[in-house]
């Protein structure tokens, strides 16, 4: 084989990686599932960024998943961030300062102002339900979970609410939520 | 061989005093905090009975204690109620970082003494739980 040849293979090999991952990181909520296998198949693309803030893991997530920013748009963040003092039935009020530095990470980082795919497919429609947004009523969270029975979540014991993402999703935390990676704990594996 | 009684003496009195330098036990400046604000003494035994009295605060739809969450074996990981995430054990006999973190342990007496009892712990009730937890 002649050098010549190897050197022009690498260089298309490179080029259809490089190509590839222009494509996925180009790709928009309106293609969610093409975004989704394309980033499968090249770079993992539909993950979510991961928390970096750490005021934020440590006052949300003591008492709930610490949420990525990701999973709802900057206008529900302020939503949530507004009404602390009846969040979810609980006072979870914290200090002034406090809540506008989380707002500000949260905003940041929200699903309408990312690149990744998933997080844009959070954004993509209105948040059904009154009160605070929910991430469990976003067009996207339901039509990926209508096939999960109550039994699974529920009404087991060891999960309990859809909230409690890591739960099933075991790669919850560092923001992978591909649905080969879920195991519910005293069903197993779930794919749809 | 003989063993002067002297010299049993001063190997008990250098022991006494040796357990007492040592035995500033973790959360013990929160004690004195709380006697601070004319608090005490307080009793790991009222504590744990503080532990799993029920309380209706308002708005509650059913009865709640530390017990809701936190369960009743303190060395062991609790829940929480409502989004079920695991809580790391409180006793400090299992959680080495419990106690360490005034400020961190101020913030929770407020907030879970509110949504259980409905209101503020007394630095009293606060004393009390803490040599509770430390006991375990």
């Amino acid at each position: 084989m002649s050098k010549a040849f190897i050197a022009a293979a690498g260089a298309a090999l490179i080029a259809l990686g490089a190509s590839g991952f222009a494509w996925s990181e180009h790709d928009d909520d309106d293609h969610d599932r093409k975004g989704h296998r394309e980033a499968k198949g090249l770079i993992a693309r539909g993950d979510l960024a991961p928390v970096t803030n750490a005021r934020y893991r440590a006052e949300c997530g003591g008492c709930h998943f610490a949420y990525q920013p990701g999973l709802l748009p900057a206008a529900s963040w302020a939503q949530v961030m507004g009404t602390l003092d009846n969040h979810f039935g609980d006072d979870a009020t914290l200090d002034p300062a406090l809540t506008a530095e989380l707002l500000a990470y949260l905003e940041g980082n929200a699903a309408d102002r990312n690149d990744r795919v998933r997080s844009r497919a959070f954004a993509a429609r209105p948040i059904q339900g009154e009160g605070p947004p929910r991430i469990t009523q976003t067009a996207y969270f339901q039509r990926k979970h209508d096939e999960v029975p109550a039994r699974y979540v529920k009404d087991n014991p060891k999960v309990g609410s859809f909230g409690n993402c890591q739960a099933c999703h075991r790669g919850a935390d560092t923001g992978d939520f591909d649905e080969h990676q879920v195991n519910i704990p005293g069903v197993g594996r779930f794919e749809d | 061989m003989t063993v002067k009684p002297i010299s049993v003496f001063a190997l008990v009195v250098g022991l006494g005093l040796g357990t007492q330098l040592v035995s500033a036990a973790t959360g013990d400046d929160l004690i004195a905090t709380y006697q601070g604000q004319g608090a005490g003494p307080f009793s790991a035994a009222a504590g744990a009975r503080a532990w799993t009295t029920k309380h209706q605060p308002e708005g509650a739809g059913e009865q709640r204690s530390c017990v809701t969450c936190h369960g009743t074996d303190l060395t062991k990981p609790g829940k929480h109620a409502t989004t079920g995430k695991p809580i790391e054990p409180l006793a400090v006999s299992a959680s080495s970082e419990r106690l360490t973190d005034p400020a961190k342990v101020e913030k929770w007496f407020g907030r879970n003494c509110r949504w259980t009892l409905g209101r503020d712990c007394t630095p009293q009730e606060k004393g009390d739980f803490v040599r509770y937890i430390q006991s375990l």
